[in-house]
């Protein structure tokens, strides 16, 4: 290793009474990182945060920051700043005054003059300058977020914190924030620990997400090795559209498996974990890597139920007898009339690196509960 | 229906509006209204019983008020940390606090006192050096009791709700921001709860002021504004005792309304 992490966690566990929210996580964040943790709700990544803030400590293992050990640090003593959910702006206090309420703690003491100039300074970085003596209520939803972005980022904290931050913002205000978020991270060259439930907005704004489900870390990676090569069956049905085909496995060759499906098409897919054979099996077929053309040729046939023309793309829910409905994308190229109707029949084929088979047994997310079981036992 | 609630609100007010009508009555008598006048508010104001009794009043609300604000907020504040069922058991505490009817209140209290005052007289005694000790009797200092025990329970309810109420957020983002938890209750919890404080103070004054039950049994030789009031009713209904009534219902009236502003002037929503 050469550089000490902005966070790390060494074999973190939280319980609340009977129930374990986080077990057993060991995570290393490097510095001037955007992470993002992503996961269902409940799946412990919020927990995590806050005991990175210090809000809650966990009931086993080490939270670090920058290589210190933070058990029994206070949040007012540590060098982290966090991006509440719902901003948590002091309402009795107008904007500047927010914005300088950490620097008022500072000690040795500023001067007031110092701490206005860098209260005015985090107001421009946000885009928000000549705003600091408005009230909190008269500003906006996405004024109030760029407050608690200033107000946090004016301490130069060693890590920022963000709790689903954007999730109280309409669409396009979200898509804006995301593009400014990624650009404050990079000037600033701080890390960025984001916690949201919602994954294109972790595959779109991070370097690394953190994949966790019930309590655990399921996968960590780039964005694209997360939605391409999904560590397990829950990474892929939870990280972008995916359809899932079940079957069982008919024979193995080396990475490769070939699965027979329920209307008994065998396709052969990749494998990522260990299968036997006869072991049931589901394989992920994400909609891009499915290609529709006229029936005869690809691998499964069915009949065009609906479709959704989106413009540069169009959305295909195609019924394949004894399979089921399956989504396709598919490119539009204008002037090709590629476009397949309503009724029409159609086959479907895909490369032979798109299908992804897992065991369908284990961690789909619908079994958080006996995780937790297992984990209080051992 | 109508007539019912014309009735019922008619039988509420039309004593008290008979009350402030006959203060500015000119004549003698309570009976018949004769013309416009003040002369019964000259009269009551120069009255240095009426006077005395009124001093007292004021001063024994007033530091009541001021006692059960501080010791009900800080009720308010440690209940926050007690765990739900034991928050249950207080919480019913300070409710049955509140219903307790007033004379159970005077009559416990005096008892209370009394029995306080035969056990610590003779030890006060026993421990001054000189032949006059203090000796402990009722008076303003019971009386301020009194008040002061039954207000904070007002307080503490009040108080609790809006703590209830408070974004546990902003809390949380002080600390994040390197705030002590005492510079967070000074530039965070306090701000937000003054209105409830101040809500608070305002009632337990109206209500030490317009008490006649419980400073009847623990006044001892004092006399509150009530208390007069109630005395010289015996000498007969007077213009004079009007007057007094419509400052007292003024006060109350505005003071109670004040409260009510205070307790809604409510944190805008983020």
């Amino acid at each position: 290793m050469t550089a000490v992490p902005d966070i790390e966690f060494r074999a973190v566990t939280k319980r609340y009474g009977a129930v374990t929210a986080v077990s057993g996580i060991d995570l290393a964040i490097p510095p001037s990182a955007f992470v993002a943790l992503l996961g269902p709700s409940g799946c412990g990544k919020t927990t995590c945060l806050r005991m990175i803030g210090g809000f809650e400590q966990p009931s086993e293992g080490h939270v670090l920051i920058r290589g210190r050990d933070m058990a029994g640090t206070p949040p007012y003593r540590r060098p982290v700043n966090m991006v509440f959910q719902q901003y948590a702006l002091f309402p009795h206090l107008d904007v500047e005054d927010n914005i300088s309420y950490g620097l008022r703690q500072a000690r040795p003491r500023l001067t007031s003059r110092e701490i206005s100039l860098k209260a005015v300074e985090a107001l421009a970085m946000v885009q928000l300058a000549g705003y600091g003596r408005r009230k909190i209520h008269e500003l906006s939803g996405g004024q109030q977020q760029r407050v608690a972005l200033a107000r946090a980022l004016v301490n130069k904290p060693a890590v920022l914190l963000l709790d689903e931050p954007l999730a109280a913002l309409d669409k396009k205000l979200r898509t804006d924030m995301q593009i400014e978020l990624q650009n404050l991270q990079r000037e600033i060259g701080i890390t960025f620990v984001l916690v949201t439930h919602d994954q294109e907005e972790a595959l779109s704004m991070s370097d690394f997400v953190c994949v966790m489900n019930g309590g655990r870390i399921v996968q960590l990676g780039q964005p694209s090795e997360i939605y391409d090569e999904p560590a397990d069956l829950f990474v892929a049905d939870f990280v972008g559209k995916t359809n899932l085909l079940s079957g069982k496995v008919a024979g193995l060759s080396g990475d490769r498996v070939d699965v027979a499906l329920a209307d008994g098409t065998v396709i052969s897919a990749r494998k990522r974990v260990p299968l036997s054979r006869g072991e049931a099996v589901s394989v992920s077929l994400r909609p891009e890597s499915l290609s529709l053309t006229a029936p005869g040729s690809g691998s499964l046939q069915g009949i065009v139920r609906n479709r959704i023309f989106l413009g540069s793309t169009a959305e295909y829910a195609i019924e394949v007898q004894g399979i089921g409905s399956l989504l396709a994308k598919a490119d539009h190229l204008i002037g090709q009339g590629n476009l397949f109707k309503p009724g029409e029949p159609v086959a479907i084929g895909f490369a032979a690196g798109a299908p992804l088979a897992f065991p369908t047994s284990k961690n789909n997310g619908t079994n958080q509960r006996e995780d937790h079981h297992v984990e209080i036992v051992s | 229906m109508r007539a019912f609630v014309v009735a019922v609100f008619g039988f509420l007010y039309l004593p008290i509006a008979l009350v402030v009508l006959f203060s500015f009555n000119a004549g003698h008598h309570a009976s018949e209204f004769t013309g416009f006048s003040v002369q019964w508010y000259g009269k009551a104001l120069s009255n240095p019983f009426l006077v005395e009794a009124l001093k007292n009043s004021l001063f024994i609300a007033t530091t009541s008020a001021l006692l059960a604000a501080f010791c009900g907020t800080a009720a308010a504040l440690g209940l926050q940390r007690v765990g739900a069922p034991a928050r249950a058991v207080f919480d019913a505490l300070l409710g049955a606090a509140i219903v307790v009817p007033g004379v159970v209140i005077g009559i416990s209290t005096l008892v209370a006192l009394v029995q306080l005052f035969v056990v610590v007289n003779p030890f006060l005694a026993s421990l001054w050096p000189t032949d006059q000790p203090p000796r402990l009797a009722l008076g303003y200092g019971s009386i301020i009791a009194a008040h002061g025990l039954f207000s904070m329970a007002l307080v503490t309810m009040i108080v609790g709700t809006r703590l209830s109420s408070l974004d546990r957020n902003l809390v949380e983002a002080s600390s994040d921001l390197y705030a002590t938890p005492l510079t967070t209750f000074r530039s965070i919890v306090l701000p937000q709860i003054m209105p409830a404080v101040i809500a608070g103070f305002l009632l337990a004054f109206t209500f030490s002021f317009d008490d006649f039950i419980i400073a009847f049994f623990v006044a001892g030789a004092q006399t509150t504004l009530p208390i007069y009031v109630f005395a010289s009713i015996r000498r007969g209904v007077t213009p004079e005792i009007n007057a007094i009534a419509t400052i007292v219902l003024a006060a109350s009236v505005l003071l109670v309304l004040l409260a009510q502003w205070q307790l809604g002037r409510r944190k805008p929503s983020p």
